[in-house]
């Protein structure tokens, strides 16, 4: 029998101890995957290529106020600048007040959206038919599969901002890696029927030619409505994004709380696994120093117990985490999560390192006495 | 015949090390719980005690937040003469029309900019609200560009010192006061007189919202309804109760974000309790199986372990509460969902969630005890005794 052969089979001799340890520690792995790739996902993630190219402008104050029709004439003639689509949020509630009805609906412009959003990809002939028919919409592919939907279906829709109910009819279908999940509709039909509304657009997606241009056109924009009755703000997809995480609070205080509790629990539990295996082969440790054994080998040996529990934990746990996130991006129930939310290869290896590095850490110490066990103690000891 | 609980305790106490080691991670899994628990409870509390039964909160039909709303200035002497409002100091109704923007302000430790939300109202608006309490100066002068700030702004935000002036509309303001509203919304905003406020954001001849006291909560009703039913005035009356206990929806994302963590580091938790029970129990088989043979029935035997893990877990929750107690008040901020603007709560650690962490504790303290607890009952008494 080799050395890591005879490891093995002492991590699993005890085979319900070790399979309550694996799945405790799993559990705990299977949340801090999840956590790290919610971090990715705000903080590292820079989204699809074209994401790069877009950029936003707002109200300085508040999305709550709606920026003037001629605001996208004026950015329209910045250099750099290739389309300009007004965009206003009507509302997310479907059918019911139910949270797994809910998906965004928004108002835009058919003709230039696309330009706007390259990623999305919809059939000519439809894209076409969508901006012919002034109640028009545009809906994921997502939405699609789960209303059950199909083209030249008629929807109507609510909004808790505006006291219309549009009847919309389906007329493209868009697919999208990640899906957004978001219905589009024409922004002149909103303004017929509410007055108020007219000239009026939420905010402005604006695609620029290059990546460079980004900092500088943002910074264009901003200048120019610098006197203006609305001052904007102007940044690129990116930020938008995380200005609505920023808005929940101390999101990454709150995720490193959680991480460094997760972290502690696994070492607990897994040293607390070692130090009650260990105990019970008192009488083994004994046995082996006889047969010529070093300490420095009966110590690496059990740190290696403890580390292969550990990372066969950390395996099932990734696994878990990799299965329970596609489901929750997937399913139609599940909202709220960011779509484009992932595992990565590198989130899976961070994972997997710290579940060594923890089996390793809890492994030591109870590894150490054991190893000091004087022989004829432990070979007198009854366990 | 139950065996006393003594027999546990001492048992517990024999195996300090693997005590305390299960009692710490079910602890590390309490404090978890506690915290998103407390976070909840302080938002809810923001909330909830920001409305006042007697008060009406008068906004624009359709519209949902003061923010959105906005009507004419020439309806408030109709809403003024509306019978059930409770008379002033001075003998006047006490009504207060209002006028809300959101401001950006950078966060002193320049982590950012949040949105701020400035309330500028009329002299019965403080007596509107007498939970409100100036700790600090003196309230804003009408006619004066003068504001009041709540103690967490004042805390949270750099020029909001007594003295100091703070830059938005269409030039500065002086800070004359500071006020403690109680960890209710009002702790995040700042306040100021109605006319100068709306002169610097051009909204003369408007109100975003009124507020009417009425004689008691029952008038509170009726007054309500008058407004709402009022065809000429095109404005909604909502219970200024309501209107804040809608806004708690803020909380939605914590609330599924908390619930996810806890149940998924709760089953890990239950996994570990589980594993020292079992050694608790293969070390005992002897003890059990002597047990046995003295009388004790199994079922007394499946209680005493359940209730050692029960014991255990409780252990965890006293040390897991002992560990956030000093996080209690600690404040924090998210965005309300109806205003736009940042919401300061602080972390409220209640008996109510104190209790449920410990019930929280006990649920993994007994499943994780359960089964070990059926294997020692179980057990055979013969081969145990040899073992």
């Amino acid at each position: 029998m080799t050395f890591t052969g005879f490891i093995v089979r002492n991590a699993f001799r005890n085979k319900r101890r070790s399979l309550l340890t694996m799945l405790s520690i799993s559990f705990s792995l299977l949340l801090l995957t999840m956590m790290m790739s919610i971090w990715r996902t705000f903080y590292i993630d820079k989204g699809p290529p074209n994401a790069v190219k877009t950029i936003i402008t707002r109200d300085r104050v508040s999305l709550a106020f709606f920026l003037p029709a001629y605001y996208r004439d004026k950015i329209r003639s910045v250099p750099g600048v290739l389309a300009v689509a007004p965009m206003t949020y009507f509302g997310n509630v479907y059918k019911d007040d139910r949270a797994t009805n809910s998906f965004a609906q928004l108002v835009t412009d058919p003709d230039e959206y696309p330009k706007v959003a390259p990623d999305k990809i919809v059939p000519a002939d439809q894209l076409l038919a969508w901006q012919k028919d002034r109640t028009g919409a545009m809906v994921d592919i997502e939405l699609v599969k789960k209303f059950g939907w199909k083209i030249g279906d008629k929807l109507t829709l609510q909004s808790p901002y505006f006291p219309v109910h549009p009847e919309v009819t389906i007329r493209a279908i868009y697919t999208v890696d990640p899906p957004v999940r978001a219905l589009y509709f024409n922004t002149k039909y909103l303004e017929e029927s509410v007055s108020w509304f007219k000239g009026q657009a939420g905010w402005y997606v604006t695609q620029v030619a290059s990546n460079g241009d980004v900092a500088p056109v943002s910074q264009v924009i901003d200048e120019m409505f610098r006197n203006a009755p609305q001052r904007t703000k102007t940044e690129s997809q990116q930020a938008f994004r995380l200005s609505f995480v920023s808005s929940l609070g101390n999101v990454k205080a709150f995720i490193l709380g959680i991480c460094g509790a997760v972290v502690f629990a696994i070492l607990l539990v897994s040293a607390n696994t070692m130090a009650m295996s260990i105990r019970a082969r008192t009488r083994e440790v004994a046995v082996l120093k006889a047969l010529g054994f070093t300490r420095e080998g009966v110590l690496s040996m059990f740190v290696s117990e403890a580390v292969a529990l550990s990372l066969a934990g950390g395996v099932l746990g990734v696994l878990a985490a990799t299965l329970l996130i596609r489901w929750l991006t997937h399913s139609p129930v599940a909202i709220g999560i960011p779509a484009g939310m992932k595992v990565t290869i590198p989130t899976m290896l961070a994972s997997l390192f710290v579940a060594a590095t923890v089996g390793f850490l809890s492994g030591c110490l109870p590894a150490f006495s054991a190893s000091r066990t004087n022989i004829v103690e432990g070979l007198r000891h009854i366990g | 015949m139950a065996i006393p609980i003594s027999y546990n305790v001492r048992n517990l106490k024999l195996r300090k090390g693997l005590t305390i080691m299960t009692a710490l991670g079910i602890a590390l899994t309490v404090t978890t719980a506690i915290f998103l628990m407390a976070l909840l409870s302080g938002l809810q509390r923001a909330f909830v005690s920001s409305g006042n039964p007697q008060n009406v909160l008068v906004l624009r039909k359709g519209s949902e937040a003061e923010l959105s709303g906005g009507f004419d200035a020439a309806l408030f002497p109709t809403l003024k003469v509306l019978p059930g409002i409770a008379k002033d100091s001075h003998g006047e109704p006490m009504v207060s029309g209002e006028w809300v923007v959101v401001i950006v302000l950078p966060r002193k430790d320049g982590t950012g900019e949040v949105n701020v939300t400035v309330r500028g109202m009329m002299p019965d608006g403080l007596e509107l609200r007498p939970s409100a309490k100036l700790v600090e100066g003196r309230w804003f002068q009408t006619g004066q560009r003068e504001v009041v700030v709540s103690k967490s702004i004042r805390s949270r935000f750099s020029h909001a010192n007594i003295g100091d002036t703070m830059e938005f509309g269409k030039g500065s303001w002086k800070v004359v006061g500071v006020f403690d509203a109680g960890g209710s919304a009002y702790e995040s905003e700042i306040w100021s007189d109605v006319n100068q406020m709306a002169s610097d954001f051009d909204r003369q001849g408007g109100f975003s919202s009124a507020y009417l006291r009425a004689t008691d909560p029952i008038a509170a009703d009726a007054l309500k309804n008058r407004v709402s039913d009022d065809q000429r005035l095109k404005l909604e009356g909502v219970l200024e109760t309501d209107y804040y206990a809608k806004q708690t929806s803020s909380g939605a994302p914590i609330k599924f974000i908390g619930i996810v963590v806890a149940v998924i580091m709760a089953i890990g938790s239950s996994f570990a309790a589980m594993n020292t029970m079992y050694a608790a129990v293969a070390y005992r088989g002897r003890e059990i199986a002597t047990l046995r043979v003295l009388g004790f029935s199994r079922p007394s035997i499946l209680t005493s372990f359940v209730l050692e893990s029960l014991l255990l877990a409780t252990l965890g929750a006293v040390v897991g509460i002992l560990l956030m107690l000093p996080f209690n008040g600690m404040q924090t901020g998210t965005s309300n969902a109806v205003t736009f603007s940042e919401v300061v709560f602080s972390l409220q650690i209640t008996p109510r969630v104190a209790g449920f962490a410990l019930l929280f504790a006990l649920a993994m303290g007994f499943f994780g005890g359960l089964f070990p607890a059926w294997h020692a009952a179980r057990q055979n008494i013969l081969s145990a005794l040899r073992g």
